[in-house]
């Protein structure tokens, strides 16, 4: 058996992943909760948002997490755009139309960015990136830690928005019973494109967290997409708790699979938990029947 | 037998076409035209007749092209016995795959990404074992002979392409008239109905994929043929499995001549885009996108569908 000293920061550090991940996936579940849609753009979205995040400390020196109150809006934007005025129109009321249209999103996304920015992978130093933080004996790279704490606090954010506002209630509506909602005088559309443009506001905040300890670069999404969606599916398809325990969960089982079978073959577990999950419990750990 | 006339002519004409054309590069890009409709006829059998839409075509491509080239390379097999493992070696991956995700019936989106996770879960397989040469991939020695399935020149590969295209187009003809092809897209259409009405539809889709996987597998083969080299984010990576469903859905899903339309009209862009944009890396693959947006918006139904009026004949995307 392993070590406890070598177990216990890999799980610490798995948990510190496991949380920007489960801010990813709590904006795909999101999107799939209420539109009923698999944004396969997702990955290459989160991608744009690096990028974003890249430029905006390159260009004006704006730092990674100050860069925030700028990513959120304006991923936020993005997404309110998208499905407004692409997604929306396409989908003619399929579900395979949805799954074809942010799949052209994120080829034209990902080649935008290889077309612009090559394929260099790039880095960003900061004061922080190499500082490290003594947790019971485990020693865990300050970025990470911040971006555990801030994942949490934002997807805390999230559920009180969704709880308590009139917002959260008009989605929370619209996600239940689309016709209801119409006939109770919601803007149903608009609604949809406000849960779509929160879902992307996730991915600027979980940007802004992940890239002083992370790289960017055109298809920085890939690695992303498949972990958020086993979330997702782990966790039960727009459930908000499996999100979070399923990030956490799939975290500490890439970063413990990757102590014990290597980096490579590591993230194997994560597929296989999603295959397994599909096949033998497709509601996910929290979500309903479907 | 209008339309086997059809796939007879257009076989015969591209058949002729080295005797007329000797310019190198068209002959290639001929070459890769068909080779993507051969992507597209496979993805379209399961997707287009079958309604399941797989996001995951590479693990079949995949695993063709590794049967033929660690057949050959690593058990010296002769290269027409390595393709016939590597037809069946696709046809076990689909029946493999799809027992599982049909007995527990997914479909939809869900089957989407399990197809896409298998793909995933592959090419991290064989990026690991070095018996199909881990990351650094596979070299397939030249031997240019016909024995050896290798052609010194283009016109060789064109007949062998070819050949598998007529296979696709045959194997399409007989689903649109055959019963089994009307179970088929009985399923497409309505699973509960095609049930009630007594299709065993677990034993009807598991059948398309394996036809499916087949056929994806005869083109990863020909690819290692073609270039001599394999490596895992080839043969597994995302690149193919696109490849393969954007034909079917540019030219017309369920149709016969949909995957080659698509094909040809996502090529010809291609060297557009490479024409008025010169080679940058991406730009192809741009247009591609805005071309699948924009089919899905207002051609659902695939370019075929401007030339057929009939509702019916097509399923919308």
């Amino acid at each position: 058996m392993l070590e406890l000293s070598i177990l216990f920061p890999s799980v610490l550090n798995g948990l510190t992943t496991g949380a920007v991940y489960a801010l990813i996936a709590l904006g795909l579940t999101l999107i799939y909760g209420v539109l009923h849609i698999i944004n396969f753009a997702h990955g290459a979205a989160l991608m744009v948002a690096l990028y974003g995040v890249y430029f905006l400390q390159q260009r004006a020196g704006i730092d990674p997490y100050v860069a925030l109150p700028i990513m959120v809006p304006a991923m936020f934007a993005f997404g309110y755009a998208l499905q407004r005025f692409v997604i929306g129109r396409a989908s003619h009321g399929k579900d395979e139309n949805i799954l074809l249209v942010t799949l052209g999103i994120s080829i034209i996304l990902e080649n935008l960015a290889l077309y612009a920015f090559k394929s260099d992978t790039r880095s960003i130093d900061t004061a922080y990136t190499l500082t490290t933080v003594n947790l019971a004996g485990a020693l865990i790279s300050l970025p990470k830690v911040v971006a555990f704490g801030g994942a949490l606090a934002t997807a805390a954010v999230l559920l009180l928005v969704l709880g308590r506002t009139d917002l959260g209630r008009a989605i929370r509506a619209c996600a239940k019973e689309r016709q209801g909602a119409r006939l109770v005088g919601i803007d149903v559309d608009h609604v949809f494109a406000m849960s779509f443009g929160i879902g992307l506001a996730c991915l600027g905040a979980a940007a802004c967290f992940l890239l002083p300890a992370y790289y960017v670069n055109p298809t920085v999404g890939n690695g992303f997409v498949l972990i958020a969606f086993t979330i997702v599916v782990l966790g039960g398809m727009g459930s908000f708790t499996g999100a979070l325990v399923g990030g956490l969960l799939i975290g500490v089982v890439e970063s413990v699979g990757g102590l014990w079978l290597g980096e490579s073959l590591g993230q194997i577990g994560i597929f296989l938990i999603f295959i397994a999950v599909l096949l033998f419990r497709p509601q996910g750990l929290f979500g309903a029947k479907a | 037998m209008k339309e086997l006339a059809g796939i007879l002519v257009f076989c015969a004409l591209v058949a002729l076409a080295p005797q007329f054309i000797s310019s190198g590069v068209t002959l290639n890009l001929i070459i890769m035209t068909l080779y993507a409709a051969l992507l597209g006829q496979a993805w379209n059998i399961l997707g287009g007749f079958g309604g399941q839409f797989s996001f995951g075509h590479a693990v079949f491509f995949g695993s063709g092209a590794y049967a033929m080239a660690v057949l050959q390379v690593k058990f010296g097999w002769n290269a027409w016995a390595a393709l016939a493992a590597a037809l069946a070696c696709g046809a076990a991956v689909g029946a493999f795959i799809g027992a599982l995700s049909f007995r527990y019936g997914l479909k939809g989106s869900y089957f989407a990404l399990v197809t896409l996770a298998f793909a995933e879960v592959f090419r991290i397989l064989a990026n690991t074992f070095t018996f199909t040469g881990a990351g650094v991939g596979l070299m397939l020695p030249l031997k240019e002979s016909t024995a050896d399935l290798q052609f010194a020149d283009k016109t060789g590969y064109l007949y062998l392409i070819l050949a598998f295209v007529l296979v696709g187009l045959l194997v399409t003809w007989w689903l649109k008239r055959s019963r089994y092809g009307a179970w088929l897209q009985a399923v497409r259409d309505n699973e509960d109905s095609a049930a009630a009405l007594g299709v065993n539809v677990f034993r009807v889709k598991l059948g398309a994929i394996m036809i499916s996987g087949a056929l994806m597998a005869a083109g990863g083969a020909f690819y290692v043929q073609l270039f001599h080299y394999i490596d895992p984010h080839i043969a597994y990576g995302p690149a193919v499995s696109i490849e393969a469903l954007l034909g079917p859905i540019i030219g017309g899903m369920g149709t016969l001549w949909g995957p080659l339309l698509g094909a040809a009209v996502l090529h010809g862009l291609g060297e557009l885009t490479r024409a008025v944009m010169g080679d940058v890396p991406g730009v192809n693959l741009i247009a591609y996108g805005v071309v699948l947006i924009l089919m899905v918006t207002f051609l659902p139904r695939g370019i075929i569908g401007l030339f057929h009026k009939k509702a019916k004949d097509a399923p919308r995307a």
